[in-house]
């Protein structure tokens, strides 16, 4: 952070927060509740104690996710809009091979069944890319239509072929020597964190330490001085999506072998879309997504205690991401004032 | 025959939300601006649409409010993206949290409820006598919403304009070429803003239909991405009023197949998968060929 522009992000993300947060105090208001009161509850429910600490991790993992996720993509000049689609294909796909190949020992099944989640997270990742390179169609059209066939698709198999006796769509549980293990006991804390530690650091190597990484990202700053450079964009375009898809795929992984164990229908509260909004806030940067994922693993876990406190609904955290995605989207809407005074002139 | 009907007649009703919501991507987009936000728009229109009733005791005025914060929402829309720059889908995304958001938690702030309102006053169906009793087409007379006649003159509406009229020309144009455009004197940017406008005004009428004509309450996301497959239904219809109806159907009719399809072996998933199935298809098929508007996302100052 010793780049001036870096501070300056820094300082227009807390900007945003900023604002989001008291144009949320605002509605709160008009539900006749005391925003004080409200957030200091959400601060509590969060961070109060050790265990509450540790559920608003677990809360934050499959945010950072897809967060990674449509970073990378946007490294690369590609909104994905897809995670959503990714992570219900990547949880179905890796408890599906669980499933089937249950004889295996414990280590191998585990691994066979994480690498199926994230290739079949590549496979729905990578379509849009290809209807990009080859057609130049727009990769948010292509991942909206994929979103819709992948939850309907998984949804069909949920509540058919692998539903399990009883009123809940959902699928057998996966054999208990693959759950992952609780880093704190009586938390949803597991070693799903470390797989996502494991994932930003390598994300991180991939897009500054290499020269594919390098590529990538001058693809995203300027296709067609890349192009004119030799770099293949097209085949940059891919494979950002394509590792996108994967990274995504690890959301419905890892809250599948972590928190639920078989597939439930309907198990993500759209982390994808969500996942835009952490990625725009960390500005793209492993670490920044992290830090972003956190901050709304807090709002998150805080706004249970928060509802059970005051009558402010727990959607009201969906109100206030909502404006930090739409204020950091708006790189003009800070300095707007001053714009339009220079255009006169 | 008695099937059919009824098929025709439950095709109908859920065609509404789609063709509306196919209309506003259509509507958008000829002129260059990304909307991804019908889904959110529609949900706040459903929502003004049930609290404006319910305060006011009259469904019309409930709509009426639907159609205002429909506009106003269409209105900031525009702002964003135009004046402050913002990445168009980005702003899409965020409207669409925001709505889901803000509707819930006014609903708790003035029900006092989670998950569904109070019932209030909704628009009655209408039978028109005699022509209800033709074969197959009195589906359209029979026991419908006066939104599908709506529908189907808002489409009129915007085709006229479009290609009747030089505003619709100039519109057009902006979607391909907006620097000739502005070069030639047209305010590119006003034209924009009026079209955000109509759009936004009509994605709020389209979830008023939701909450006060098919239902008589607002339950939360009662949208059900019914704005998202509008979008869908603009694409498959070629970025055209016409197209946008014909395929708006086409995706009612996936919809209405599944409550057909439960004695069958195919299962309502896949029937639903369908046409976005069918959409990248086309995509993929037809691929340079289909083009939306050129300029999609570029702003003039």
């Amino acid at each position: 952070m010793k780049n001036p522009k870096n501070i300056s992000e820094l300082v227009k993300s807390l900007a945003a927060i900023l604002l989001a947060l008291v144009i949320g105090a605002c509605f709160i208001l008009i539900s006749g509740e005391s925003p004080l009161i409200a957030y200091g509850a959400l601060i509590e429910g969060a961070l109060g104690s050790p265990q509450a600490l540790a559920n608003t991790v677990s809360k934050s993992i499959p945010l950072a996710f897809t967060g990674l996720a449509v970073a990378l993509g946007s490294r690369c000049g590609m909104l994905n809009i897809g995670a959503e689609g990714q992570l219900h294909a990547g949880a179905m796909a890796s408890v599906l091979f669980a499933l089937w190949f249950s004889f295996l020992p414990a280590p191998l099944l585990l691994a066979v069944s994480i690498t199926a989640g994230i290739g079949a997270g590549m496979l729905v990742g990578c379509v849009p890319g290809i209807f990009k390179a080859k057609f130049n169609t727009s990769e948010v059209i292509v991942a909206i239509m994929l979103n819709y066939i992948c939850t309907l698709f998984t949804s069909w198999l949920v509540n058919g072929p692998y539903k399990v006796e009883g009123s809940t769509a959902q699928t057998e549980l996966i054999p208990e020597s693959i759950w992952f293990g609780r880093l704190l006991p009586r938390t949803q804390l597991t070693y799903a964190l470390l797989l996502l530690i494991l994932t930003a650091v390598l994300m991180y190597i991939f897009l500054w330490k290499t020269s594919a990484g390098f590529k990538l990202r001058a693809v995203g700053a300027n296709p067609n001085a890349s192009r004119t450079a030799g770099i293949k964009v097209n085949m940059y375009l891919i494979t950002s999506m394509l590792l996108s898809g994967g990274i995504a795929a690890l959301a419905g992984v890892t809250e599948v072998f972590g928190k639920y164990h078989r597939f439930i229908e309907g198990f993500s509260p759209s982390f994808g879309f969500t996942g835009i909004a952490v990625a725009i806030l960390g500005r793209n940067h492993p670490a920044g997504v992290m830090l972003t994922a956190f901050l709304f693993g807090i709002m998150d876990m805080g706004s249970l205690r928060m509802s059970r406190e005051t009558m402010v609904s727990t959607n009201m955290v969906t109100v206030v991401q909502s404006l930090v995605i739409l204020f950091v989207a708006a790189p003009e809407l800070i300095k707007w004032q001053k714009q339009s005074r220079a255009k006169q002139h | 025959m008695e099937i059919i009907n009824n098929f025709l007649s439950l095709t109908l009703q859920l065609s509404v939300p789609i063709v509306l919501g196919a209309l506003c991507g259509t509507i958008a987009e000829r002129g260059g601006v990304i909307l991804l936000g019908v889904e959110g728009m529609m949900l706040l229109g459903a929502f003004a649409g049930v609290a404006g009733s319910f305060f006011t005791g009259n469904a019309l005025a409930g709509v009426l409010f639907s159609i205002l914060l429909g506009g106003l929402a269409g209105w900031l829309y525009a702002l964003f993206c135009l004046k402050w720059k913002a990445h168009q889908s980005v702003v899409g995304v965020g409207v669409n949290l925001f709505a889901s958001g803000i509707t819930a938690v006014m609903l708790k702030a003035i029900w006092q409820k989670e998950g569904m309102s109070e019932t209030v006053a909704s628009i009655p169906n209408i039978t028109v006598p005699g022509l209800s009793r033709i074969p197959v087409l009195g589906a359209l007379f029979r026991d419908q919403s006066p939104y599908l006649y709506l529908m189907f003159l808002i489409v009129g509406g915007v085709w006229l304009v479009f290609y009747r009229t030089k505003y619709g020309l100039r519109y057009r144009a902006i979607g391909d070429q907006p620097y000739a455009v502005q070069t030639a004197g047209v305010p590119v940017n006003r034209y924009r803003y009026t079209a955000m406008i109509a759009a936004g005004a009509i994605a709020g009428l389209a979830g008023s239909y939701l909450s006060v004509s098919q239902n008589n309450l607002f339950v939360v996301d009662m949208t059900a991405g019914r704005g998202f497959m509008g979008l869908a239904a603009n694409i498959f219809g070629g970025w055209q009023p016409v197209g946008s109806l014909a395929a708006g159907m086409v995706f009612a009719v996936a919809q209405s197949a599944r409550f057909y399809l439960t004695d069958l072996e195919i299962p309502s998933q896949i029937v639903q998968m369908l046409p976005y199935v069918v959409t990248l298809l086309i995509l993929l098929f037809v691929g340079k060929k289909v083009k939306g508007p050129e300029a999609l996302g570029k702003l003039v100052n």
